[in-house]
């Protein structure tokens, strides 16, 4: 889309009263309005009890006290049903905007949790290091308009993840009044200091001032949200959202999901969280006119081990599956179905490699070029309606 | 003028010390600081009449084994056993649970009090590292009698010998459960501690192949808990005493066989020696000096303190360009605000809480990996949480009680946040802490400004000499070079 096209497109929708700001921005070709919602489960959740292939007698011999029997599975199709905790998710899924991505992974999977969530973050290879997050980095090579509060928003944990590195504005905050009431601490200093540690500390002030200023006068949200700090994560989502000048990217993180033991009640509390928080956010995204600009993925460093451990839970394994919803979303089932006959050492192989995934929010949902992030040329997936 | 003037008398002062027999006080300050919380001005000019080797020396025999401060009575209460729990009614369970949280909360403040009183800032730092490196939390253990006694362990060899600390480790009731040793049997092995071992214990990614990990795991069967006492058992039953190949070396090893020769390894020695580099010098190691270090680390069988000796007298821990380039962790910044001013009447949950919200939750790191430190200690919300900590203390805002944060607002950050602000943060008593430093009021602030700030301020002090006492000391506090160290 050109620069004229994209102001004047944006000059007779409702988005105009939503994001003011914008139409003075000096916007490129790219549709950063779009907001790519990232939902890291983080731990590696368990795709096989998550999204279960109910009709595959590997599954219930691989796992015999796991597994989830046949009755109790909500059916998706003849082999395929998702967690009962998920129940709250069947309206977007019969709406058409939840798809499920089945067999994510990618080649000579690591297993360990710190390597795997560094090879998803940084969109490397197995055995490539790279010390910037891929946001950040897609983010230095196309900028996200300077009148967005922040290029991306990390809520409820420390680690920046795929906001890493530096070059990339981003904030990372816990809860907007909070944020707000503490900004006038950070002073925006434009000293250029050689000692890294100082740099990267007036960096910090410096976002800390602009997306205080850009996260303020929003609109006001009556959804109401879940209590957990899942929900809690979600809600100031949904208010950074609500602010005057947006950003491009959030992400959420949802803890807990290394399920070494014990793995059916952890597991049933934290899907019955993800589902209820993720149908809270979309109807507060609605309440704005924002669900049909706002795209969600999840994420994790890997799935589990197809075999049952001896302590009632799932040890670290390799492909998984993943959540992809949103208003514009091509709901239903994508990717590969679990193979459970055909295991690689144990651990299911992948079928469709997560730079895919990368590669359809950067390319189909922000119009831009995806080579140069992701060093190569990844299949995109049908995951959006036009 | 007159300032100028008393500006270049105290210079004269620094330089002739430094020019003494002693290191001086920029290097005693930097030294103090980087092995321990910030210091007083006495104690920097303690060690400012030592030399670089009597003054490490002397903080290396000055180290202790134990703590000081008394642990509270629960500490030697049984747990009850498992069984027990798994037949308890839920209310009772999450009765238990509840008084587990309160324990946890206890035994924070108890290692938050040692370090506040603590003659020996190293061992303390020490104790940190060796539990940010053979990580453990209550989130998981749950026992926090079994957090408390891990603690005892790692304090006991803080100093001590790495090898020996590492068998123990492995036995060690709150990482048996941790890392699902306690889980792991010969008909089902279970891979966490074997994985954990070898890649964050010795060797470091990279090093060991995911078959290493499997024969690991197998050796490491039937190493886990008596079903009563909680004590480290072994289960000959439920371990596998076949053939084992690990590292290219194959026997029928046992656990204790497979770290003897993971401390084989010299990436282990490497790998060790890189984590305390990164810890007390620069946030990147040289290979060399690894390799040195690590050479001096094996052959003193793994003995700590020789390892620590070379390390605070390598040149490269004074050169200029390490100096301030490495950012204080939450404990660092409170413990260290805490003893550098004297403050007192600090309620110690408050550090409990400040550390948790600051993302330093002790006992309870966030993973095996434990805290990344270095940069990631700052982002926009740990630095404001820093700064309005700072803030209150030195009392930019009277701090008004309950206010801070609207009643209805959900969530733990929100909660603690209610709770830090009904606390009390102490009485820092700025007449007491001037009269410490000699000279009128413009030397005594030029020599604040250096005890305080490793590097010159970012910004500059609002009022210069003029400011009221109390604000030129909360303006060098909120500045960003009082993060670094």
């Amino acid at each position: 889309m050109q620069r004229r096209e994209f102001l004047g497109a944006l000059g007779f929708t409702p988005l105009l009263s939503v994001w003011p700001n914008l139409a003075f921005a000096a916007a490129p070709a790219s549709n950063y309005q779009n907001l790519l919602l990232l939902v890291e489960l983080k731990g590696g959740n368990d795709g096989l009890n998550t999204v279960v292939p109910y009709a595959d007698p590997s599954y219930y011999r691989l796992r015999p006290r796991l597994a989830i029997r046949r009755e109790e599975v909500l059916q998706l199709d003849q082999r395929t049903g998702l967690h009962s905790a998920l129940q709250p998710l069947l309206g977007m899924w019969q709406a058409g905007e939840l798809a499920i991505v089945q067999g994510v992974g990618y080649p000579q999977p690591n297993l360990s949790h710190f390597r795997s969530i560094e090879i998803w973050e940084s969109a490397s290879q197995s055995n490539e290091y790279l010390a910037d997050g891929w946001l950040t980095r897609h983010f230095k090579s196309y900028p996200v308009p300077s009148a967005f509060a922040a290029d991306g928003v990390v809520i409820g944990s420390q680690a920046m993840g795929p906001l890493s590195g530096t070059g990339a504005r981003a904030v990372a905050l816990s809860n907007t009044e909070q944020f707000q009431r503490q900004a006038h601490f950070a002073d925006d200093v434009a000293a250029q200091p050689k000692n890294a540690a100082l740099a990267h500390i007036l960096k910090v002030e410096g976002d800390i001032v602009q997306a205080a200023s850009g996260l303020t006068g929003g609109r006001v949200l009556q959804t109401e949200f879940p209590k957990g700090a899942f929900g809690n994560a979600l809600k100031t989502a949904a208010h950074v959202v609500a602010g005057k000048a947006g950003v491009a990217v959030i992400r959420v993180t949802h803890n807990g999901f290394d399920t070494h033991n014990g793995q059916p009640n952890v597991q049933q509390r934290l899907l019955k969280e993800l589902a209820e928080g993720l149908v809270a956010f979309k109807a507060a995204m609605q309440e704005i006119n924002r669900w049909d600009h706002t795209l969600v993925m999840s994420y994790a460093e890997f799935g589990r081990r197809p075999q049952e451990n001896a302590s009632l839970g799932t040890d670290h394994g390799t492909a998984n599956a993943h959540f992809v919803l949103g208003g514009k979303v091509q709901g239903g089932l994508h990717g590969m179905a679990p193979n459970l006959s055909q295991l690689d050492g144990g651990n299911l192989p992948f079928g469709v490699d997560f730079r895919s995934l990368y590669a359809t929010a950067i390319e189909n949902w922000w119009g831009l070029d995806a080579r140069g992030v992701l060093n190569g040329k990844f299949p995109k997936l049908d995951l959006l309606r036009a | 003028m007159l300032r100028y003037l008393a500006i270049s008398i105290c210079a004269c002062l620094w330089l002739g010390t430094a020019q003494g027999a002693g290191m001086g006080y920029d290097e005693a300050r930097h030294l103090l600081l980087r092995t321990g919380f910030a210091p007083t001005q006495d104690e920097v000019r303690v060690y400012s009449a030592l030399t670089r080797q009597q003054a490490v020396d002397r903080l290396l025999a000055e180290t202790a084994t134990q703590a000081r401060i008394v642990a509270p009575a629960w500490v030697e209460e049984a747990l009850p056993p498992r069984r027990e729990i798994r037949e308890m009614a839920e209310e009772d369970r999450r009765m238990l649970q509840r008084d587990a949280v309160r324990k946890g909360f206890e035994l924070r403040v108890w290692w938050y009090r040692e370090m506040l009183e603590t003659p020996t800032p190293l061992t303390e730092r020490m104790t940190l590292f060796w539990h940010n490196h053979f990580v453990s939390s209550l989130e998981k253990v749950k026992g926090p009698q079994l957090m408390y006694r891990q603690n005892l362990l790692l304090r006991r060899y803080a100093l001590g010998n790495f090898g020996e600390l590492l068998h123990a480790v492995a036995r060690d009731p709150a990482m048996v459960v941790y890392l699902d040793s306690a889980s792991n049997r010969k008909s089902q092995p279970n891979e966490n501690f074997a994985r954990e071992v070898m890649e964050l214990f010795t060797l470091g990614v990279g090093q060991y192949s995911e078959q290493d990990i499997k024969e690991t795991a197998r050796a490491f069967t039937g190493w886990s808990l008596d079903r009563e006492s909680y004590a480290f058992r072994f289960y000959p039953m439920a371990h596998d005493d076949g053939q084992k190949t690990i590292l290219g070396r194959s026997g029928n090893f046992d656990g204790d066989a497979v770290l003897d020769i993971l401390l084989a390894q010299p990436a282990s020695a490497e790998f060790v020696v890189g984590k305390l580099w990164r810890e007390f010098v620069a946030p990147q190691a040289p290979a060399v000096e690894v390799k040195r270090l690590a050479g001096i680390f094996r052959s003193a069988s793994y003995e700590v303190k020789p390892l620590l000796r070379a390390l605070f007298l390598s040149d490269s821990f004074y050169a200029k360009e390490n100096r301030a380039a490495l950012i204080k962790s939450p404990v660092e910044l409170l413990v260290g605000t805490a003893r550098q001013f004297d403050i007192r009447g600090i309620e110690p949950q408050l550090f409990a809480l400040a550390g948790r919200q600051l993302g330093q939750d002790i006992f309870a790191p966030p993973n095996v990996k434990g805290w990344p430190g270095g940069e990631n200690w700052i982002n926009s919300t740990t630095l404001l949480g820093r700064k309005q900590i700072m803030a209150r203390v030195f009392r930019a805002e009277e701090m008004p009680r309950n206010v801070s944060v609207s009643a209805g607002e959900q969530g733990r950050d929100a909660r603690i946040e209610r709770r830090l602000a009904q606390m009390n943060s102490g009485v820092f008593d700025v007449e007491r802490f001037f009269s410490g430093f000699a000279g009128n009021e413009a030397a005594q602030r030029v020599q604040i400004e250096k005890l305080l700030l490793p590097l010159a301020p970012s910004q500059a002090i609002e009022g210069g000499a003029g400011a009221e006492r109390i604000t030129f000391v909360r303006l060098l506090a909120l500045d960003p070079a009082y993060q670094l160290k």
